[in-house]
C-alpha cells in the first residue's frame, strides 16, 4: 500500500512542478502575432499551393494583414467568397476576381501526332525534356508524362492514356498555377474563363515552318495566317509560324475556327452547331 | 579513385580506315553543342568548293564552319541533329570533288612549322577547329589561357576510354609522325616544352609505334595508362599522367595543363601544315550485330544512313542507335543525322540489351559510391533530386559531376542514377546562374 | 525493326542484380549450413526450412493483401532473411516460435519500413531478439552437438562455451573443437571453419568487402587481449576463445555486412566495426548475457545513418597538390 501512495504521490508531485514550468517558459517565450492574422488564415481554403504567390495559407495571411489595400492579393482557389470574407475581416476592400482556369496548348494525340521512337528513360517531363526533343517529330509538343498531373493537388488534371494528353476538369481547377509551372515545354497556360466558359485559342505551341510540321502532327499550327486575315478584330497575330489569339480582343464570332486549314483552332463549351468543335 | 572496367568489345580494331561514300546532298550543322552557333555566309544557289567557309563564328566561343562538299547551296533550313532537334543547317547538292586551290592535298608529310604562337592559334581558329573527343569545346579557347595563368604542359588525351570506339587508335596507327608534328605544333602555340600523350595499356602496338616515332621528337613523352573507365575523362587523364586534381569548379589551366584529343590534333597538323580546315573526321561503325565493323573518314555532313547502307546497313535486331559510345553517347531517334564535328562513331545496341530492367529500391551496396570517379554519392544525390533539394546537392558537389555513367552501369537495382543526377545538375546550375547575375 | 528506344547514356550494363547478390551469398552460406546439419541432423533442416518457408510466404501475403504491391519475393531477400534467422536460433526451437520469429523479422523489422532497401535494422537480428526477449527459456536451451542428430525437440541439451564464463558449466571444448565447430550454439555459429570459408568466397566474388568482418574481430581481439593479459584470472577467456565462440563470426561476417543496414564508405565501415567490437565484449565480459554480438550490430545499425552523414568520401580534387 505504501509503495502505491508514494508512488502515485510522486508521479503527482513532477507532473504538478513540470505543468507549472511549462507555464511560465510558454508565456516567457510566447511569439507575438497579430490575432489577424489567425482569422484571416481560418477564412482561407488551407490547401497551401502557393497559387497566391505567397508561403502557403499563413504567408498569404500575413500579407493581407500587413498590406494597404487588398489589390492584387487574390486567393485563386477560394476565389470570390474567401476574398469577400477577408476583405469584411480586415475591413479592406477585396480586388475583382477574374475567373481564369488552367488550358493545354497542345492537341497532337497519338492519332494526329503518332510516335515515332519509344522513351525508355525516367517517367518525368523535366528528365525527358532535358535530354531530347521527344517521342514524336514535334519538339514542342506535350511529352505526355504527366509532370503536371503529379503536381495538381486539387485532382483536376490528369493524363488520358489513349490520347496521351493531359485533361482538365473545370469544375476542379483553381488556377492555383502548379501545372503551369510544372511543364518543361510551357504548354500550359492561364486564361479567362470567359463568359459562360466560352473559349478560343490556338490548340498548337509549334514554332516550326508549316511544311515540317505537317510530317509530324496533323493538327499543328503552320502559321499559314489564314486566320489573321479572316479576323474582324485584329484580335490574332501570327509570330515565329505560330498564331496567338488575343482573348481580350476576340468576340468569339468563331470565324477563325472555320477557316483554319488544320484544325489547330479549337472552340470550348459552345453549343454543337454546324462548326467543328472540338470535344472536351 | 572509382571507375570501372566494361568489356572493351573493340571489334573495329585494326581495321584500316577507308573514305566514306561522298553523299548525293550534304546537311552541315551551323552549331555545335558548346558555344554559339555560327551564322551562315552563303545563300541558295552559291557555288561552293571543298573547304570553303560557310559559317562565320558568331563570338570569341564559337567556331568557323566549312563545306566538307563542292557542289550548289540547295537552302538554308533547319534538320535534325543527335540531340533530337532540329537545328539550322546548309543543305548542299553534291557536285564533283573540287576542292580549294589553297589546299595542299600532297601525301608528304609537313614536318616544318615556322608560324609564331599567335599565328599557329589564329590559323587553327580560322579552321574551325573544335575538341573532337566529343565535348566539341572551340580548340583556339582552350589555347589562350586566360589573363593570370600561364601553361606548364600539354596532355594528349589517345586513350579512348569507351567501348566499342577505335577511331583515335586507329588514327594513331596510321598517322603516327602527323599527329607526333601536331603536337610539336601544340607545344609551341601554348609555349610549353613538354608533352604526355596518354594512351590505355591494351592498344599496346599505338604506344610502340608512337614511341617509336617520339624519339625524334623533344619533350614528347608516350604513358601507358591503366585500361579503366573513364581513364580518358579530362579530369582523370591529368591526375593519371602529371599527378594533379583540378579543384571543384575550376579548369584545367588552374593546374598548369591543357588537354587536347589525339584527333583534334591531327586535325591541327592538317591546318597548319596543309591549310586544311576542319571537313572530315574518322567515325566508328560498330556494334555486335553489324556486319562489317568499320573506320570511315568522312566527310562533315554526310548523312549517317550512307555510311551504315557501305557498312552492312542496320541490323535486323537493333533496339538502339547510339552516336559515339555506350557510356555518353546519345541515342538516335533516325540515322537522317548527319556526321558532325562531334560525332565520334555509331553503335548499333541490340534489342534486349537495348531496354532498361525494372527499377528496384536502393539496396545500399555501395557499389556506385566506389564506381564514382569524382567521389560523389549517387544513391544520395538521386534521391534528393526526386525531391528537388537543390541546396542539400549544391552542398553535395553535384557541380563536380562529369555525367561519365558509371553509377548507373554497375547499380544492381537498374537504377536511373545518371537521369536524375543530370537533372539535378541542370537545375542546381541554373540556380547558380541566376546568383551570379543577380550578384 | 521496332521502333527505336531513346533512353539517356549510359546505354550498357554491368548486367549485376540484387538477385545475383542474393544468390552470391547463399553460396556462401552453404559451408556453414552443412556444419549445422551435421552437428545439430534434423533440428536444423526443420527450423531452416520453416524459417525460409515463412518469411517467403509473410512477405508475399502482406506485399499482396496489406501493401497491394507488386511481389518482390523474387529477389531472394526474404529467403535470405529465412536463412540468417534459423541460423541465429537453437535447432530444437519449436516451429511455431519460429514462424513468430519470421513474421517479426519480415513484417516488423522490414514490410513496414517500405521493403527492401528501407529497413534501418537487420530484419534477422530483430526477429532473434525479439525471440530472445519473448521466450527466453526456449531461447537458451541448446542442443548438444551430435553428429545427424535425430532427435528434435527432445534433444540433448548442454551449455554453450560462453556460458561457461558466467559460471554455468566447468567444461570448455579445446580449441580444434571450437574451431570445427563442436559445441553447443546457434544452427549457423558455431563451426569458425565453414564461415571462413563463406567469407573467403564472398571476398572472392567482391560481394562484399574486407573492412566490417576484419575490424570487428581485430577490435574483439585486442579488446579482449587487453583485458586478458591484465587480470588473467577475473578474465578467464583467451582472445581466441572469444573469436571462435558463440555468434561473433557469423555476426561479422553475414550479419553485420549486409548492405542495407550498414555505412557507405570505407572509413565508416570501420567505425561501425570497431563500434560492434567494442560493445560484443562488453556485453559478454561485463554484461548479463552470455552473448552480445546480436545487440551491438543492432545498436550500431542505429548509428549508421549519423555514420553516412558525418563520414563522406575522399572527393576529387579536395587536396591540392602541388
Amino acid at each position: 500500500m505504501n509503495i502505491f501512495l508514494i508512488s502515485i504521490l510522486t508521479l503527482l508531485f513532477i507532473g504538478a512542478i513540470s505543468a507549472v514550468i511549462l507555464f511560465f517558459v510558454s508565456k516567457r517565450f510566447q511569439v507575438f502575432e497579430n490575432p489577424l492574422i489567425h482569422q484571416v488564415e481560418i477564412a482561407l481554403p488551407a490547401v497551401n499551393c502557393g497559387g497566391c504567390g505567397y508561403p502557403g495559407c499563413h504567408g498569404f495571411a500575413v500579407a493581407c494583414v500587413s498590406a494597404e489595400s487588398l489589390h492584387n492579393l487574390v486567393c485563386t482557389v477560394g476565389g470570390k467568397a474567401t476574398m469577400e470574407n477577408v476583405a469584411n475581416i480586415l475591413g479592406k476592400t477585396a480586388s475583382p476576381v477574374i475567373p481564369t482556369h488552367a488550358v493545354v496548348h497542345c492537341g497532337g494525340n497519338c492519332e494526329k501526332r503518332p510516335r515515332n521512337n519509344y522513351y525508355d528513360g525516367v517517367s518525368s517531363c523535366a528528365i525527358a525534356h532535358n535530354l531530347y526533343g521527344g517521342e514524336t517529330g514535334c519538339t514542342f509538343g506535350c511529352l505526355g508524362l504527366g509532370d503536371c498531373e503529379v503536381v495538381c493537388k486539387f485532382d483536376a488534371l490528369h493524363i488520358n492514356q489513349v490520347t496521351k494528353l493531359p485533361e482538365i476538369d473545370e469544375e476542379k481547377c483553381t488556377s492555383c498555377n502548379a501545372c503551369v509551372k510544372a511543364c518543361p515545354k510551357s504548354i500550359i497556360e492561364l486564361h479567362n474563363k470567359g463568359i459562360e466558359s466560352h473559349r478560343i485559342f490556338v490548340n498548337c505551341v509549334n514554332k516550326d515552318k508549316g511544311e515540317t510540321i505537317l510530317e509530324s502532327c496533323s493538327v499543328a499550327c503552320i502559321g499559314c495566317e489564314k486566320c489573321m486575315k479572316e479576323c474582324a478584330y485584329d484580335a490574332i497575330s501570327v509570330t515565329n509560324n505560330l498564331a496567338f489569339i488575343d482573348s481580350y480582343k476576340c468576340t468569339l464570332c468563331r470565324k477563325c475556327v472555320s477557316v483554319c486549314p488544320t484544325n489547330a483552332i479549337v472552340e470550348i463549351n459552345f453549343p454543337l452547331k454546324m462548326s467543328k468543335s472540338f470535344e472536351n | 579513385m572509382g571507375g570501372i572496367h566494361p568489356k572493351t568489345y573493340k571489334f573495329s580494331a585494326g581495321k584500316q580506315i577507308q573514305a566514306a561514300p561522298i553523299p548525293n546532298q550534304a546537311i552541315i550543322p551551323l552549331g555545335h553543342y558548346l558555344g554559339g552557333p555560327s551564322l551562315p555566309i552563303v545563300k541558295a544557289g552559291d557555288r561552293v568548293k571543298v573547304g570553303q567557309m560557310i559559317g562565320q563564328a558568331s563570338g570569341f566561343v564559337s567556331a568557323n564552319v566549312h563545306s566538307s562538299v563542292s557542289g550548289i547551296v540547295n537552302k538554308l533550313d533547319s534538320h535534325i541533329d543527335a540531340s533530337g532537334y532540329n537545328v539550322p543547317s546548309v543543305f548542299i547538292d553534291v557536285q564533283g570533288d573540287e576542292w580549294l586551290e589553297s589546299i595542299d592535298r600532297s601525301i608528304e608529310i609537313g614536318r616544318e612549322c615556322t608560324l609564331t604562337s599567335t599565328e599557329i592559334i589564329k590559323k587553327i581558329s580560322e579552321s574551325g577547329i573544335v575538341g573532337l573527343g566529343g565535348a566539341t569545346f572551340p580548340t583556339h579557347v582552350k589555347l589562350t589561357p586566360p589573363p593570370g595563368k600561364k601553361a606548364e604542359i600539354l596532355i594528349i588525351n589517345a586513350v579512348e576510354c569507351e567501348p566499342y570506339l577505335t577511331c583515335d587508335h586507329q588514327l594513331m596507327l596510321e598517322k603516327t609522325e602527323e599527329i607526333l608534328i601536331g603536337i610539336t605544333i601544340l607545344m609551341k602555340a601554348i609555349q610549353v616544352e613538354k608533352a604526355i600523350v596518354g594512351i590505355e595499356n591494351n592498344k599496346k602496338d599505338a604506344i610502340d609505334l608512337m614511341k617509336k616515332y617520339a624519339k625524334s621528337f623533344a619533350g614528347i613523352e608516350i604513358m601507358s595508362l591503366q585500361v579503366q573507365y573513364p581513364q580518358g575523362g579530362e579530369k582523370q587523364l591529368i591526375d593519371a599522367s602529371i599527378g594533379r586534381q583540378i579543384p571543384s569548379g575550376s579548369l584545367p589551366i588552374e593546374v598548369g595543363a591543357v588537354v587536347q584529343n589525339v584527333g583534334t590534333t591531327f586535325a591541327v597538323y592538317e591546318a597548319v601544315q596543309k591549310n586544311k580546315p576542319l571537313i572530315e573526321r574518322v567515325i566508328t561503325i560498330t556494334g555486335k550485330s553489324v556486319k562489317n565493323h568499320s573506320n570511315y573518314r568522312a566527310r562533315l555532313g554526310t548523312p549517317l544512313a550512307n555510311i551504315v547502307d557501305h557498312a552492312g546497313g542496320i541490323p535486323e535486331d537493333t533496339g538502339k542507335i547510339v552516336a559515339g559510345g555506350p557510356m555518353m553517347g546519345r541515342a538516335l531517334v533516325s540515322l537522317e543525322v548527319t556526321v558532325a564535328k562531334g560525332t565520334s562513331g555509331v553503335l548499333f545496341i541490340q534489342t534486349p540489351e537495348a531496354a532498361r530492367k525494372k527499377m528496384q529500391n536502393c539496396i545500399r551496396c555501395t557499389k556506385c559510391v566506389v564506381a564514382c570517379p569524382m567521389g560523389l554519392e549517387p544513391y544520395l544525390l538521386m534521391s534528393q533530386s526526386e525531391r528537388s533539394m537543390w541546396t542539400e546537392m549544391e552542398k553535395d558537389r553535384i557541380m563536380d559531376c562529369i555525367e561519365c555513367g558509371c553509377c548507373s552501369f554497375c547499380c544492381p537495382s537498374n537504377r536511373p542514377l545518371l537521369d536524375h543526377l543530370r537533372y539535378g545538375k541542370s537545375s542546381v546550375g541554373k540556380i547558380i546562374r541566376n546568383r551570379q547575375t543577380k550578384k | 525493326m521496332d521502333k527505336l528506344i531513346i533512353s539517356p547514356s549510359p546505354h550498357i550494363h554491368s548486367g549485376d542484380s540484387v538477385s545475383k547478390k542474393m544468390q552470391q551469398v547463399f553460396i556462401a552460406l552453404v559451408p556453414a549450413y552443412l556444419a549445422g546439419l551435421y552437428f545439430f541432423g534434423i533440428g536444423a533442416l526443420i527450423i531452416s526450412f520453416t524459417a525460409m518457408i515463412s518469411c517467403v510466404v509473410f512477405e508475399y501475403l502482406i506485399q499482396r493483401f496489406l501493401i497491394k504491391g507488386s511481389p518482390t519475393i523474387a529477389d531472394g531477400s526474404a529467403l535470405l532473411t529465412g536463412i540468417l534467422l534459423s541460423f541465429n536460433l537453437p535447432s530444437n526451437l519449436p516451429v511455431w516460435i519460429v514462424i513468430v520469429g519470421s513474421l517479426v523479422s519480415i513484417g516488423i523489422a522490414k514490410m513496414t519500413f517500405g521493403g527492401l532497401g528501407n529497413n534501418p535494422f537487420n530484419p534477422a537480428l530483430v526477429g532473434r531478439v525479439f525471440l530472445l526477449i519473448s521466450f527466453p527459456a526456449a531461447m537458451t536451451t541448446w542442443p548438444k552437438p551430435i553428429p545427424f542428430n535425430m532427435e528434435y525437440l527432445d534433444a540433448v541439451t548442454a551449455a554453450t562455451p560462453l556460458a561457461v564464463l558466467k559460471g554455468q558449466s566447468p567444461e570448455i571444448p579445446s580449441t580444434l573443437n571450437l574451431f570445427l565447430g563442436n559445441m553447443g550454439g546457434s544452427i549457423g555459429e558455431v563451426s569458425a571453419l565453414a564461415l571462413l570459408i563463406g567469407f573467403a568466397y564472398l571476398l572472392l566474388k567482391k560481394t562484399i568487402t574486407w573492412h566490417i568482418p576484419i575490424s570487428i574481430l581485430l577490435t574483439v581481439f585486442v579488446f579482449t587481449a587487453i583485458l586478458y593479459y591484465a587480470d588473467p584470472n577475473a578474465f578467464i577467456a583467451t582472445p581466441t576463445f572469444h573469436l571462435l565462440t558463440g555468434g561473433l563470426m557469423l555476426g561479422a561476417i553475414f550479419m553485420a555486412t549486409d548492405y542495407v543496414t550498414s555505412p557507405m564508405t570505407k572509413t565508416g565501415m570501420l567505425i561501425y566495426g570497431v563500434g560492434i567490437g567494442l560493445i560484443t565484449v562488453i556485453i559478454r565480459v561485463f554484461g548479463s548475457y552470455p552473448e552480445g554480438v546480436s545487440f551491438a550490430i543492432l545498436i550500431m545499425n542505429a548509428f549508421t545513418p549519423l555514420i553516412n552523414t558525418v563520414v563522406k568520401p575522399k572527393r576529387f580534387g579536395e587536396i591540392k597538390k602541388a
